[in-house]
């Protein structure tokens, strides 16, 4: 199907205004509203983690954000999708990713804003460092990238 | 015959960066393609030689492994990738 959504996806280096991103989304043919939010969460494979980093080469990032949201709109009957990632430092429990999509009836809105998420985390050039409490930091899916004095604990 | 030599600007990005030690630089190699490149770049910076490589994009934009480089192509090497 065709239709004319207003659209926007943007990288944000501090906090994302919720109130903002909400209010983007109002439109009087829409009677829902989906947004999730990824949040800075204190552990991960069992480590407890204390802060991140995200790195984005932003002109291919805002380039392939664009797409997704774009992808969505024509997948699914919605009528506005956006989405922000945040770069640089961030605290625990700040919001990393704000997903928001409106349409007509909810189920749309639930699977475009699922797309959308399940997306941006596999094909956005942005990558994640965790800072655990032990001391170490270690970039995510990135094992087999790890230094090896990175834990120093692997052998030669 | 001579192998013209070509001049390609790196962006290295997350653990690459880290591990390369410089975000960007500028390489002048007779590699034929951007896996070429990859391998020519672990021998100069040696923490790399254990990383195995990802994704590859040439000039903003995805590219394969076996795409022959041209000369002034910026080559970005992507670890895998970690939104969300």
């Amino acid at each position: 199907m065709i239709n004319s959504a207003t659209q926007g996806f943007w990288l944000a280096d501090s906090a994302i205004d919720a109130t903002a991103f909400r209010e983007q989304l109002g439109d009087e043919s829409c009677g829902a509203c989906v947004i999730f939010e990824g949040r800075v969460r204190n552990h991960n494979e069992g480590r407890a983690v204390l802060r991140l980093a995200y790195e984005a080469h932003a002109p291919m990032a805002l380039k392939e954000g664009a797409m997704i949201l774009q992808e969505a709109t024509q997948r699914f009957a919605i009528s506005k999708a956006a989405a922000v990632h945040r770069q640089g430092e961030l605290a625990l429990t700040e919001a990393a990713v704000v997903v928001g999509v409106a349409s007509a009836h909810r189920d749309a809105a639930f699977q475009a804003c699922r797309y959308i998420i399940d997306e941006i985390k596999h094909r956005l050039p942005i990558w994640k460092k965790e800072y655990y409490a032990d001391g170490t930091a270690e970039w995510v899916n990135c094992r087999q990238c790890a230094a090896p004095h990175a834990h120093g604990e692997t052998p030669g | 015959m001579a192998i013209p030599v070509k001049v390609i600007e790196i962006k290295w990005f997350a653990a690459y960066r880290e591990a390369a030690g410089v975000a960007t630089e500028t390489a002048r190699t007779d590699a034929a393609t951007a896996a070429e490149l990859f391998v020519e770049m672990q021998r100069k910076h040696p923490a790399l030689a254990s990383f195995s490589a990802a994704l590859l994009a040439i000039n903003d934009e995805m590219a394969d492994w076996n795409r022959t480089l041209q000369d002034g192509d910026e080559v970005l090497f992507f670890p895998p990738v970690a939104g969300g």
